[in-house]
């Protein structure tokens, strides 16, 4: 089993799971998204989605634990990569500058990703981890919304959602060695559709439910 | 002289790196480089830079060059920021001087990569270049008689391809632009060149895995799909040889019967 752990350790094996986490991500996004959407259709829609969700059964429950690992894994690779390729360049340059290949994005990702993963911890704690007898979901997220920090906050890390995932997704598919000419065109697109997806869509939600409240 | 000949000399400030051995400390020292005439290349405006430098009793710079014409990669150094300069597609010793303008201050500085150790100046080690070729950027053949040209039948696409990848120097400004220091787009054309070929193909599993492991040993960084190396590459290999890479190494690692 030499040969599995050699080529999983290695730096491309590295970032195999990069990729393959960060899509799972994307992908969860979008279902999160999707289920959050019913915000717009009131009170009753959504907390009727959450108590449907709710009583899947141990679905949920397990959905969370692969969530909570995919999670730990991106991150710790993700930092990994991170010292490494500080280390990789003990003296560096006097003058840098952008030769054409880098984007906003793309030499922002491990700050917009710490930025999330601070993010992921108060929004579990603000909506999750919290005693929910006698209220609803939609009373939490009503509660939460009052407060024009948190739309503030939620608003402004929607727009490095954004970022990182507009490098990400194409970057990981780049990574799986998914590329060629007929599709990557195509999956660089996506990239940008699906980043302004999520930060636009996620972005609206808290400032709408301010807004009628 | 007419006034258009005078026009094509420049003056440049220069700050250069200056390192004395491997182990010593270096700093950025500032000269000035008087009536440049805009038809040298920057190798050659270096050259009368250190031409003065010898006069005046001081060491002259050093830096690594060969053929001078952008084929044999062992020029190159960081010049205000970008590996071989501004122009894309250039190799520092056909950077011409008409690409700067009078009065410049101009920063020159070395490969910077914990894998490439500067040994004097702007002159550093890539030797680890060739280890990763030793490594498994070859193909072992029989010698014998000389096969027929087309005995193998090869897509003209395909040949390109490889032929695109076959375009590298070896002169290292990928590592160099990587935000990085990876030696991706090298160990990817590389590995492209020669996995694209019928000929490559035997070797290809155990090339793969054998020059990643050299590549990750040798202290390069890891690829974050910046393609910055694409970019400042002199010869403009894609990235597209870098996913090539990472689907062979994949591969190899995950399929094949080498490395068991
Ligand atoms: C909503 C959550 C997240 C999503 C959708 C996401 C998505 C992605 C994707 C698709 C990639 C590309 C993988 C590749 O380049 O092969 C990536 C890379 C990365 N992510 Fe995340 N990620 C998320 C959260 C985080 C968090 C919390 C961190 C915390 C440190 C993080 C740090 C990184 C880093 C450092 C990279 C590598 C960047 C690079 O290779 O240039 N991400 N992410
Ligand atoms: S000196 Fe040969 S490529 Fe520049």
């Amino acid at each position: 089993m030499n040969w599995l752990f050699n080529t999983l350790w290695s730096s491309i094996g590295k970032k195999l799971f990069m990729a393959l986490t960060g899509l799972c991500f994307c992908g969860f996004l979008t279902t999160h998204l999707i289920g959050n959407l019913t915000l717009y259709a009131g009170k009753d829609a959504f907390n009727s989605y959450a108590e449907h969700l709710h009583s899947l059964g141990p679905i949920i429950p397990i959905a969370e634990m692969g969530l909570l690992l995919l999670f730990v894994i991106h991150v710790l690779t993700g930092l990994t990569l991170f010292y490494k390729n500080f280390r990789a360049r003990p003296t560096r340059y006097a003058v840098n500058k952008n030769a054409g290949g880098r984007t906003i994005a793309s030499f922002t990702m491990p700050y917009t990703g710490v930025i999330l993963f601070s993010f992921i911890l108060f929004h579990l704690l603000q909506l999750h981890f919290i005693d929910k007898t006698g209220t609803t979901i939609y009373e939490i997220v009503s509660d939460t919304f009052s407060q024009k920090s948190n739309v503030a906050i939620y608003c402004i890390v929607m727009i490095f959602v954004g970022l990182h995932v507009s490098h990400g997704f194409w970057s990981a598919f780049q990574t799986l060695g998914a590329d060629h000419v007929k599709y990557t065109p195509f999956i660089k697109k996506l990239s940008l559709l699906l980043s302004i997806i999520f930060g636009v869509g996620f972005g609206l939600i808290p400032i709408y439910i301010s807004s009628i409240l | 002289m007419t006034n258009s000949e005078t026009k094509k000399d420049i003056n440049l400030t220069l700050k250069v790196w200056r390192q004395k051995g491997p182990d010593v400390k270096g700093k950025l020292e500032t000269y000035q480089a008087k009536n440049i005439s805009t038809d040298m290349s920057f190798l050659e405006m270096i050259d009368v830079v250190n031409e003065d430098l010898i006069l005046e009793g001081k060491d002259p710079i050093a830096f690594d060059h060969d053929c001078r014409e952008g084929i044999c990669g062992m020029c190159g150094c960081v010049v205000d920021g970008r590996a071989h300069g501004p122009e894309q597609g250039t190799t520092l010793c056909q950077l011409h001087m008409r690409h700067f303008s009078n009065n410049d201050v101009v920063v020159v500085e070395p490969w910077r990569s914990r894998a490439f150790k500067v040994i004097k100046d702007l002159v550093v080690d890539r030797s680890p270049l060739d280890k990763l070729i030793q490594a498994g950027g070859f193909i072992s053949a029989n010698v014998g008689g000389a096969p027929d040209a087309n005995a193998i039948p090869i897509p003209h696409d395909t040949a390109e391809l490889s032929m695109d990848a076959a375009a590298c120097i070896g002169c290292g400004a990928c590592v160099a632009s990587c935000p990085n220091a990876s030696a991706m787009l090298f160990v990817g054309a590389k590995i492209s060149q020669l996995a694209l070929l019928p000929q490559g193909k035997p070797e290809a599993a155990k090339r793969a895995i054998s020059m990643v492991k050299t590549m990750d040993e040798l202290g390069f960084g890891n690829c974050t799909n910046e393609a910055e190396c694409e970019a400042d590459c002199p010869k403009e290999i894609s990235i597209t040889n870098i996913a090539r890479l990472n689907r062979e190494f994949l591969k190899a690692g995950l399929f094949s019967t080498v490395a068991k």
